[in-house]
């Protein structure tokens, strides 16, 4: 025998992906991870502000659900961040990288600011409402459709392309900030109709963000049945697995990806639209605040089903929103939460790895595979 | 001459149940070309890439000059001066020759294009080959980027040199190119291994040939000391009986007429060359040919998937009686037509089904169109799936299991169920029992005799010449995209058929 | 006026240079870190922190000292960034998109905590922290300048930081161009599978590329607090500038030599609004979406000409597993 060949390479343990694994026990990864994760943030908490971590996490649910008013921030909190995510879901499940959404709500949204300004005096409340309603969802649909249509025709990234398309809505956003604001020059547009309300969701049972959870509910069930249940669900599963067998079934990819994303910009725009008219009734360069962003975590934690995306939201606003009770609880920055909700996202990130992997001890088999 | 550069003794692999290589041996001397003959799965490529140190076997030895070496990775085959080229390249596109053939060295001194360079300059001029080392890879032909293959093996210092299939893809100009080459290689005093399935190669090139069949050695001779029957018989071996039933059906009136369809690929090169034929009603068809002659080509032309450069595709349709072009149609607008086509390609998961999808999800692929609802309707897909694992017995825990849990044989069953459900009057399936079982492979036979027998036109493609001969009636024979004949399925001989496969010219046209 | 114009566009584009390397770096390797803007934002606070507790507690600011530290804690910071991404999607396998984008959550997380917590300890009127002292070491410009006119201010009246990434940027250019490992690292991004095959290891390289672009990013962020901004430190302020960094790679195609020009190009854009006369708000805010507009321009013309050399390394956003074919 050859002395140099005579060390064995092989390692202790190589990783393979595994075929399937039952429910409960990828639910109870990701709970162990969940869990991981609030320790982590907990001894965190404490290294960092001497603060006793159960003091802050009990805090953290007081100023989550504490209240009915509370509750209420809650849900409407949840309701935005759900929406967008909503919106992002038909694009991923085709696997197409929209992280176009912050941009893509922000133009609904100017969109609908700027029927507000322009059109109060001129239309009826009712067909105001209607025209908002309309260019909000074109306006997100068309800021998808421009980067779809360069994917569909040059295979130009849509990753890159997305993201740039944030930064000119915003651009957009604070051009017309300036143009309408007021007072003149502030470069902020104050809110809109303050005193009219025209344009504004009205109210349902006193509650004035009821509306906008009633809508995202209704869009929640409607995209749920889209994608399970709806041919042009069923294409976009297809083309997003496979485009081989999306061309021997005969489905025109290009087609499907410019259909997709103008869905995907239009939802958009109906968040934008709630986020204007449900919520601010203002526009700034900051009313999407990011949650096209979060919204990805959202969709992909969930695994792209709208149900389970209810919950991943859940999780992300709760999480926001003890922090801020935190912050002002204990007097400390109100950017806290986005340390623990970053902690927990990388550790249930890390966790999908256990889930789609598995460790296997190597015995001493001689094979040595290289590719 | 008669150095041994590299012995195998007794070389035995196996993967899981299936014996790749049975008690092997081979010898390579210096200065000599062997070629190693073998139809497909015969354990050719598996015997090589334990050589080459992407498997590790079982049992047996291997001897490089007389001292016994252990070769566990592509690492320790470099060591021993062994050099493998692949059939797929592995190369970098944007990188030109050069960044390729010095990509992972690291005791190759300071880095240095320009000098490294001159060194693949002065192999190539040694040789005879024909590289500009500064083009990049992306700008270069299949015949040049092999070149960079092999001046990548030299230019590390290779003296055993092993090609598989290395005329696949080239055209004859060049094949007979790299022939001139190998020639110089082997003057120079350097082992070389070809891997083909190509007779007159074979007899043209190389000095000694070692045939293996089915995994197991058969034998090697020399090549100035056989002849072409002799090869084949080697290769095919003796007739073995499989009893799978042939029935005959009377009334067999023509189905798909196919006329002079050629297709040229985007490189340039022919993928089918001028075929012409006819599949009848109630008759299977059997096409076969080396992997990779343009069967997948033909199937994919007719089921509307191919782009053709010229020719027709008709189709007779019995219900009408009128007849359609179906060239250049797409798959939805053939359906449209009322052309009933089923097609199971040689691709299971990644073109005729979904893995991720369940078996419900995948009746759909077909039907999931029906109707004017904006809907799906899954109540049929569902009862066709549960008929499916019901009648040919798929082993699934139910009919929710996404399909690539389940066993090959298995989401064979499924995605030639569905294919067969839509009753269709052409049926083209494409290496239909490859990784199957026997009793698995029995099932899809008698489906196709029940297809048959209901009047369907079945186009099978294969590669296990028994079967061939036992199921088809009537069998084609393509070589580089072109038909070397028709011949009648009870009255021919697997010799036959292996020397129509590997014929280099079969001109004239058949019908 | 031109000069003084050049002057600040060159300080504009300073960060997106460290910021653009740093992502030419890693996405060299195969990987698109949307987490630059995270780490850019870590190594500015972490730069800060280390400023602020040294200004606190030396008598007398040792100018070496007060440069190193900062320096050491900024890269600190940034690396440790980096270690995480490498982590989750290197070895987990993770999801690049969403990976990156958590990390950049996490680190804007990260800064405004700090960036508030220091400044509640300094008890300021301003919600900012100014570290002048420090930023006076960092600025330090090369003696000469002064003497030499406009030459002197155009080209030489910039802190180290400043020449250090036109130096740092020209070294990574070189280094994939001419060296072995570059070209490993190359292959890598392009098509892991063969460089695996050719030998080379292929997570041991994406580790270190992601782990010294993200240092290099981080610098950016450094560089802007301490030099830019004058070593004040508010929430927020640092803006943008991350994702402009990840625009100015597709802008300068994935080339850190084309890189330097092109961030002081972006920094121009950034601040033409001042140099034009009579510009209206809102025109100013037209003419800063300029660096997008040219950016996605880009984008469309290489998708369309199709150029090989020109497109983002092959396996960009894919994560590499040996078994899987």
């Amino acid at each position: 025998m050859s002395k140099s060949a005579s060390k064995s390479h092989e390692p202790l343990f190589h990783v393979v992906k595994r075929a399937s694994i039952p429910l409960w026990q990828s639910l109870l990864i990701r709970a162990g991870a969940i869990l991981a994760a609030l320790i982590v943030a907990g001894l965190l908490t404490f290294f960092l502000t001497g603060l006793n971590p159960i003091d802050v996490y009990a805090t953290m649910i007081d100023g989550a659900i504490g209240t009915e008013k509370r509750i209420w921030n809650l849900f409407q909190g949840i309701a935005l961040l759900l929406c967008v995510s909503l919106a992002v879901t038909p694009a991923f499940k085709m696997k197409f990288w929209n992280i176009g959404a912050e941009g893509q709500a922000l133009m609904g949204g100017l969109a609908a600011a700027l029927c507000m300004i322009l059109y109060s005096d001129k239309l009826s409340p009712a067909v105001l409402m209607l025209v908002m309603v309309v260019t909000s969802v074109v306006s997100g649909a068309v800021w998808a459709l421009i980067p779809a249509i360069f994917k569909a025709k040059w295979n130009t990234n849509e990753t890159l392309f997305t993201l740039m398309m944030n930064y000119i809505a915003t651009q957009l956003v604070s051009y017309f900030s300036y143009k309408y604001s007021v007072p003149k020059g502030s470069g902020s547009i104050g809110i809109i109709n303050s005193s009219t309300k025209i344009g504004w969701f009205p109210s349902i049972l006193d509650q004035k963000y009821l509306l906008n959870i009633i809508i995202v509910v209704i869009l929640t069930f409607i995209l749920y049945v889209y994608l399970k249940h709806s041919k042009h669900g069923y294409e976009i599963s297809v083309v997003g697995e496979s485009e081989n067998t999306a061309k021997y079934i005969g489905i025109n990819v290009k087609k499907v990806i410019i259909r997709t994303m103008i869905l995907s910009g239009a939802i958009c725009g109906i968040a934008g639209l709630i986020m204007v008219a449900g919520t601010d009734h203002t526009i700034a360069t900051d009313t999407v605040g990011g949650r096209g962003f979060t919204a990805i975590m959202v969709s992909w934690l969930a695994k792209f089903n709208p149900i389970m995306m209810f919950l991943t939201s859940f999780l992300i606003v709760f999480l926001e929103k003890g922090a801020i009770a935190i912050s002002s609880e204990f007097d400390l920055n109100s950017s806290f939460s986005d340390i623990i909700t970053g902690i927990i996202i990388f550790f249930i990130i890390g966790s999908e790895f256990f889930i789609n992997y598995s460790i296997k001890f190597r015995e001493s088999k001689k094979e040595a595979k290289s590719k | 001459m008669g150095t041994p550069a590299i012995e195998l003794k007794n070389i035995t692999k196996t993967f899981g149940p299936i014996v790749a290589n049975k008690d092997v041996c081979l010898t390579v001397n210096k200065g000599e070309i062997l070629s190693i003959l073998g139809e497909n799965g015969s354990g050719k490529t598996t015997l090589m890439n334990m050589i080459s140190g992407i498997y590790f076997p079982d049992h047996g030895q291997i001897f490089i000059n007389g001292e016994e070496v252990l070769i566990r990775s592509p690492k320790d085959a470099f060591k021993y001066k062994i050099g493998m080229i692949h059939q797929h390249f592995k190369l970098v596109d944007v990188f030109s020759a050069t960044e390729n053939i010095v990509l992972g060295l690291k005791d190759d001194g300071k880095y240095n294009l320009k000098a490294s360079e001159k060194k693949i300059r002065e192999i190539t001029a040694q040789y005879g080959f024909e590289l500009e080392p500064s083009k990049k890879i992306h700008e270069m032909s299949v015949s040049e980027k092999q070149t960079v293959e092999i001046i990548k093996v030299l230019y590390r210092g290779a003296d055993i040199l092993i090609l598989d299939e290395p005329t696949a893809v080239l055209t004859p100009q060049e094949t007979k190119k790299l022939f001139a080459v190998l020639r110089k290689m082997r003057d120079s005093g350097k082992a070389i291994i070809i891997i083909t399935h190509k007779l007159h190669e074979v007899l043209s090139l190389s000095d000694r040939v070692s045939v293996l069949r089915k995994g197991e050695y058969i034998g090697t001779v020399n090549t100035a000391e056989t002849s072409e029957s002799e090869l084949t018989e080697m290769m095919v071996g003796k007739k073995i009986e499989l009893n799978i039933e042939r029935t005959k059906v009377e009334e067999t009136p023509d189905r798909l007429e196919i006329r002079k369809i050629s297709c040229v690929n985007r490189e340039g090169i022919t993928l089918l060359n001028n075929i012409s034929f006819t599949a009848k009603a109630g008759e299977i068809l059997g096409i076969a040919g080396i992997a990779g002659s343009g069967q997948r080509e033909l199937l994919e032309s007719i089921a509307g998937l191919q782009k053709l450069n010229s020719g027709e595709i008709l189709y007779h349709n019995p219900t009408t009686g009128y007849t359609e072009n179906l060239r250049d149609k797409s798959p939805v607008k053939i359906k449209e037509l009322g052309v009933r086509l089923s097609f199971v390609p040689e691709d299971r998961l990644g073109m005729g089904l979904v893995g991720n999808m369940d078996i419900i999800d995948n009746m759909l692929l077909r039907s999931y169109r029906r109707g004017k609802s904006a809907f799906l309707e899954r109540k049929k897909p569902k009862d066709l799936a549960n008929k499916i694992i019901e009648e040919l017995e798929v082993v699934t825990p139910s009919a929710k299991t996404p399909v690539r849990r389940l066993s090959g044989g298995n989401v064979q069953k499924v995605l030639v169920g569905r294919e067969i459900a839509s009753s269709p009057t052409v049926l083209m399936v494409a290496y239909p029992v490859r990784g199957l079982d026997i009793n698995s492979s029995y099932l899809i036979y008698n489906l196709l005799n029940k297809q048959k027998e209901n009047g369907v036109a079945v186009i099978f493609v294969g590669e296990d010449l028994d079967v061939l001969i036992e199921l088809c009636d009537r069998i084609m024979v393509i070589n580089s995209g072109k038909i070397t004949g028709i011949v009648d399925a009870e009255n021919t001989t697997k010799e036959e058929i292996g020397l129509l496969m590997t014929k280099n010219d079969g001109g004239e046209s058949h019908e | 006026m031109i000069v003084s114009f050049i002057q600040r566009a060159v300080m504009q584009g300073i960060p997106l240079l460290y910021g653009s390397t740093g992502e030419i770096i890693t996405e060299k390797g195969g990987h698109l870190n949307l987490g630059i803007p995270g780490i850019m934002y870590v190594g500015a606070i972490s730069g800060v922190i280390g400023a602020f507790l040294y200004e606190q507690s030396a008598e007398t600011v040792n100018p070496i000292l007060a440069v190193i530290i900062p320096l050491l804690s900024s890269m600190l910071g940034s690396l440790l960034m980096g270690l995480i991404y490498c982590v989750l999607t290197i070895t987990l396998h993770s999801n690049q998109n969403v990976t990156g984008l958590a990390l950049t959550t996490f680190g804007v997380g990260f800064g405004n905590f700090f960036g508030g917590s220091l400044i509640k300890l300094t008890n300021s009127d301003t919600p900012s922290i100014a570290l002048v002292e420090t930023s006076k070491c960092f600025k330090t410009p090369l003696p000469f300048a002064e003497k030499l006119g406009w030459v002197g201010e155009l080209f030489f009246s910039y802190s180290f930081l400043a020449y250090a990434a036109i130096i740092i940027a020209i070294v990574v250019s070189i280094f994939f161009n001419r060296t072995r490992k570059g070209l490993h690292l190359r292959a890598i991004g392009e098509n892991p599978a063969t460089a695996d095959a050719a030998g080379i290891n292929v997570d041991r390289y994406k580790y270190i590329s992601t782990c010294i672009g993200s240092i290099i990013a981080g610098l950016g962020g450094l560089y802007y607090v301490m030099d830019y901004a004058d070593g004040i430190w508010s929430n927020n302020a640092f803006g943008d500038r991350g994702w402009l960094a990840i625009a100015l790679v597709i802008f300068a195609v994935w080339r850190p030599n084309v890189s330097i020009l092109g961030s002081i190009l972006f920094g121009g854009l950034l601040i033409a609004y001042n140099y034009i006369q009579n510009l209206s708000f809102e025109q100013q805010e037209l003419i800063k979406m300029m660096p997008y507009v040219v950016t996605i321009l880009v984008l469309i013309v290489i998708s369309m000409r199709n150029k090989k050399e020109n497109q983002p390394p092959a396996s960009l956003g894919l994560s590499y597993f040996r078994e899987e074919r």
